[in-house]
Formats: structure tokens, sequence, C-alpha cells
């Protein structure tokens, strides 16, 4: 008898485009990886060796029943421990905003793996610009849906800043994905202006 | 490790079946120590819950702590108290003993059946005291292995063991890393700190402190080390709890009495309660086993057998492992499940590690903490639909 295999649910839009980046057989960190959705994915249909990193108890929970390998830590602290090169990717979907010190999580998370795949909301995006300059006060939108004093997100930033810190640690930006406010995505050339004006979220895979 | 005060230990449904066992190897059949030794012949005694499948695929070790024993889950034959680990272990528990083959056996050195220093040394007809040899971590193991051989099993789904029994649980998977399938280390380390190696030392030199030890032959001269084995346990036991814990518990609250009695006597709660852990203690375990069984632990390094590098125990291995920590254990701090798990890391192994939030010390492995419960539980659940084990009836 071999153990049941477990129905998939629907993947996320923005995961299920992230997994499309992954190549199959490869060996996988997710950090911030939440209750394990992307890598349970990512290991049924791509066989690929799927490690986590999660900071709450029901996201590490949910991971250890679906049999995945997950670690209790935070991005900011728990990197350090892992050995160089050890991965093919590094996965930070949706969390660089939310950790002390986005730079150091990026360098180190391109220390530990060859290519990192990044994920985050586009604060350039018109509809928060607009909200700053009409309302005059922090946005709060689809995305952005916390109020500045309640949010986890201490380090926004456009997908423009984002390119910059790349460049300036001399990563290489191998793809690009712009997920636009209908939900449809496309790829592009970064940086691209209007991009940082239309995409909500952006997704990019660097290497060094 | 310790036996707990909180009274929500009590009655969790019924017992499982078990079965009390014994294993005896010849001097054909010696164990060969670390020390240099063999020591032979030897028993282990052992107790199993639940059936083992026609597969032999769904068997659990259970590897007790320092004080602990095999009564993992059964009314303790000595002083009538439910098993140790009653909480994770049974029908429709974590560890489900309807659905799991649990053995847990006495480790080799201990008093409860299998051979350690209160039984008899066949060279002289009388009991070995100080004439048994020391014991390692690794000694210990090696003797559940020639157990398991015996019982007919290859393979075990999973090791799983806190403290001293997390560090036979790392053993087992450096040792004999094709028989173990899934390794549960709970609130351990990879090595005894030298905090940990002082506080043992206050606990052995108590009990040889006390008179009545007569050089370790009390049995041949009718007495018992009852103060000094005591007083190690007290001194042990604040150990294993946190600061927290005992001010809750305790804070400065006087023991039947509205005001001191300017006496020496017991005033404090706390005083009343560590006395009785030490009373309690002395009636069921013996000094000399206390001694060599800290001194195992003492001596419990693996990455020394390593080069001196962790991750090489663990080179290789297809073990899954779930390491687990608690907060407020200050006896074995979430840094050393760390170093654990940074090794094994490394080694590219299959690794998960949660640190439980609690205030209760080192002792939460044995204590009723939920989330500890339903992580296990899906561990468990998951290692074994892995191998294909039934799922429970019930």
């Amino acid at each position: 008898m071999n153990a049941p295999t477990p129905a998939l649910p629907d993947l996320r839009p923005d995961l299920a485009r992230i997994a499309v980046m992954v190549a199959p057989g490869t060996r996988v960190l997710d950090v911030g990886c939440g209750d394990g959705a992307l890598l349970a994915f990512l290991k049924a249909t791509k066989d690929v060796d799927a490690r986590g990193l999660e900071l709450s108890q029901e996201g590490v929970n949910a991971c250890v029943s679906r049999g995945l390998s997950v670690i209790q830590g935070d991005a900011d602290s728990d990197l350090a421990d892992y050995p160089s090169g050890i991965f093919d990717y590094v996965i930070l979907s949706q969390t660089i905003q939310a950790t002390r010190k986005p730079s150091r999580v990026l360098k180190e998370i391109l220390r530990i793996g060859r290519r990192a795949i990044v994920s985050f909301p586009n604060f350039g995006f018109w509809k928060v610009r607009l909200q700053l300059l009409l309302s005059g006060r922090m946005p709060v939108t689809g995305q952005l849906t916390q109020s500045w004093h309640e949010t986890n997100n201490i380090h926004l930033c456009t997908l423009a800043d984002f390119v910059d810190l790349a460049l300036s640690l001399e990563l290489k930006i191998e793809e690009a994905v712009a997920i636009h406010d209908s939900g449809r995505m496309h790829g592009f050339k970064a940086p691209d202006a209007l991009e940082n004006l239309f995409a909500t979220n952006a997704i990019l895979l660097l290497s060094r | 490790m310790a036996e707990i005060a909180d009274s929500d230990i009590e009655g969790q449904g019924p017992l499982p079946p078990w079965h009390m066992g014994e294993v005896s190897f010849g001097p054909d059949r010696p164990l060969s120590l670390d020390s240099g030794g063999l020591l032979a012949p030897f028993t282990i005694a052992y107790n199993t819950y639940g059936t083992l499948d026609a597969r032999r695929r769904n068997a659990v070790l259970i590897c007790h702590a320092l004080s602990g024993d095999q009564h993992v889950a059964n009314r303790h034959p000595l002083t009538g108290r439910p098993g140790w680990w009653e909480l994770m272990v049974g029908p429709g528990k974590p560890i489900d003993t309807e659905r799991f083959f649990v053995i847990c056996a006495n480790v080799i050195g201990g008093c409860l059946g299998s051979t350690g220093p209160k039984e008899e040394n066949p060279a002289t007809g009388r009991p070995y005291g100080l004439d048994f040899p020391l014991i390692t971590i690794r000694d210990m193991v090696r003797a559940q292995a020639m157990l398991l051989d015996h019982l007919g099993i290859e393979e075990l789904m999973c090791v799983a063991g806190g403290s001293m029994g997390g560090m036979q649980v790392l053993q087992w998977a450096a040792s004999y890393p094709a028989r173990v399938y899934a390794a549960l280390p709970i609130a351990t380390a990879a090595k005894h700190s030298a905090q940990n190696i002082a506080f043992h030392e206050v606990g052995r030199q108590a009990i040889m402190a006390d008179p009545d030890w007569r050089g370790g032959a009390y049995l041949l001269e009718n007495t018992r080390p009852r103060k000094g084995l005591a007083v190690a346990r007290m001194a042990a036991h604040i150990t294993y709890l946190s600061e927290a814990a005992l001010q809750r518990k305790f804070g400065r609250n006087l023991q039947n009495r509205a005001a001191f009695s300017f006496e020496f006597k017991p005033d404090f709660q706390v005083e009343s309660y560590l006395h009785h852990q030490g009373q309690t203690f002395v009636e069921r375990f013996d000094a000399n086993s206390y001694l060599y069984i800290t001194r195992a632990m003492d001596y419990f390094d693996l990455a020394a057998d390593y080069d001196g590098l962790l991750a090489n125990a663990f080179k290789g291995s297809r073990t899954r492992f779930c390491v687990v920590s608690f907060t407020s254990d200050w006896l074995f701090p979430t840094t050393e499940s760390k170093r654990i798990v940074h090794a094994l890391n490394a080694t590219g192994a299959n690794v998960s590690f949660v640190e439980f939030d609690s205030d209760k010390g080192h002792d939460a492995f044995l204590l009723h903490e939920p989330e500890m419960f339903e992580t296990l539980r899906g561990f468990m659940n998951r290692i074994a639909s892995e191998r294909g084990v039934r799922e429970s009836a019930r």
C-alpha cells in the first residue's frame, strides 16, 4: 500500500506563478512558508526536495502534518544557520517587507541558495500613490489591508526601489513578473517605470 | 523525568493492553561497552503496548529519561502512579497504542529490572555496587538494539524521547540510521553542558556524602543513602522547573502555618514540595543507579565520536527528524536543539524543528501541552501513512 496522495487545493495564483519558475527535481527553501501550500505543491508536482522556515505555530503544525520539513524560526535571525549554497532556490513570498533588515535577508537567501524568488507588494502602484496624495494618509488597499500601526509590513518598497536594491547587491534579475489589479500577470524586463505604476505585486527571480 | 504535581495527568481514558517483558542475554552474547569491557550476562526489562503489525512497520521505541523507566503508559507497579507519558502514549493519544506497537526498555544501569548496580554480580554472587562498569548513552542504545533484534524488529517507525531519552534518540539515529525511519528528540542536546554536569556532580556528591552510602556497598550492609539521594533529587528537580512555574505554584506561600516558625522546619510550600519529591524518589530509585546514569549523561557528546563535527553523525541520513524544545527550558535550552537542527541542515537531512511556548521549564515535555500534542500527532500520523500503517479502528 502506498501512502495516499493528498489532494492539492488550488494554489493562490501568485504562488502558482512562483511554482512555474522552479525547475523540477531541485532543492527549495520557502522562507515564511505559512501552511506549506506552495511547498506541498512543488513536492507533489515537481519532485522538489522541499524545506520551509515559518514563524507561526499554526503554520508549522500544518506543515508537519503534511509531511514537510519545516523549521520554526524567522527570516531575520535564523537564515544564518543554513550552510552556503545548499538550495537551488530560496523563495521569499510576501515576506521581505515584514523583515527588519531586508537587505541582509536578501543577501542571506542568495548565500544559501543559487537563486532566489522574491515576491512583494508594490508600493508604487498608482492607487497607493493616489491614496497618499489625496488623503494624506498611509494607504490601505486590497494588498495592504492593515493600518500603519497594525501592519507587519515595516519595510514597504516600490518595485523600482527593490530593483535598485537588487542591483546594488550585484544580483541578476533573471525573470520579472508583474501582477496587475485584474489578476493578470505578465513578464517584463526590470526596471520598468510603467510596471512600477501598474503592478500591485511583483515576482522576481534573482541570481548571484 | 520528574513526578508531576499537576493533577491533570490522571485518568485520560482506558489504559492500553500492555505487556511486561524481560530478556536475558547469556555469556555468549555480551554487551560491549564504550569503557572497553563487556557486560555479561545481562537482562533488559521492557514494556510493550499495542500490537506489532504483520509487516512490522509500526514499531515505536520510547527512550526514558534519567529517573524514568519502562512504565510509560501503565500504572507503576511500585508507586501506583500513572505511567510517566500517558498524556502522549495510549489509545487515541499522539503516539497511539491502537495503531502503533510501542516499546520502552529500562536502560542498562537502571534499577527496574534491567541489569544495573543493584543486580547480582555473577562473579561474586553479591550486588554489583561500584563494581558495575561505567556505562554510556551509546551502551544503552546498543543494548536496546539487541532487544529489538530479539523481538525481530529490523526497522523502527520512530524513536522518541525527552531529555536523556532524547540523547538516546540522537544516538540511535547516528549509530543505526537504517533502522530509524523517524526520530523525535525532545528537550535534549547533542552533548551535556558544563552547567548540567555541574548539577549532576552536586547530586552525586550528596549521595556519596551520606554515611549510609557505605562506599556504594549499602545493599550488603542493609542500609540506604536515603538522605543523600533525596537531596540529589531535590537539587535536580529545581532544574526541571522554571522560575515562573515555581512562582505560580508556590510563590512565597507558607505550608500549613500563618507565620514563620523561626526554626529550620519547612516553612515554605516550595520546601515542602521539594522534600516530597525527594522522599517519593528514594522509594523507587537506587542511589548507585543514579550515579551511573548521571555519569552516562555527562559523558554524552555525540560530535566527539565524529571528529568533533556533529553534522558527520548524521551524514547521509534518510531519517525524518522532528526536533522539539520549550521556551522556558533552561536545562536543555532551545539553543541546544538549534545546534542539532543546524547540523542536520548541514547534511541535508529531513528535519523539522518546533519550539513550544511554555513556562513550565524542562518538564514541559511530560506535561499537558496541547500545541505539542497537536504537532506530534500530525508528525506521527504522517510518518505512519508514509509507511502504510493502517489507521486506528476508533
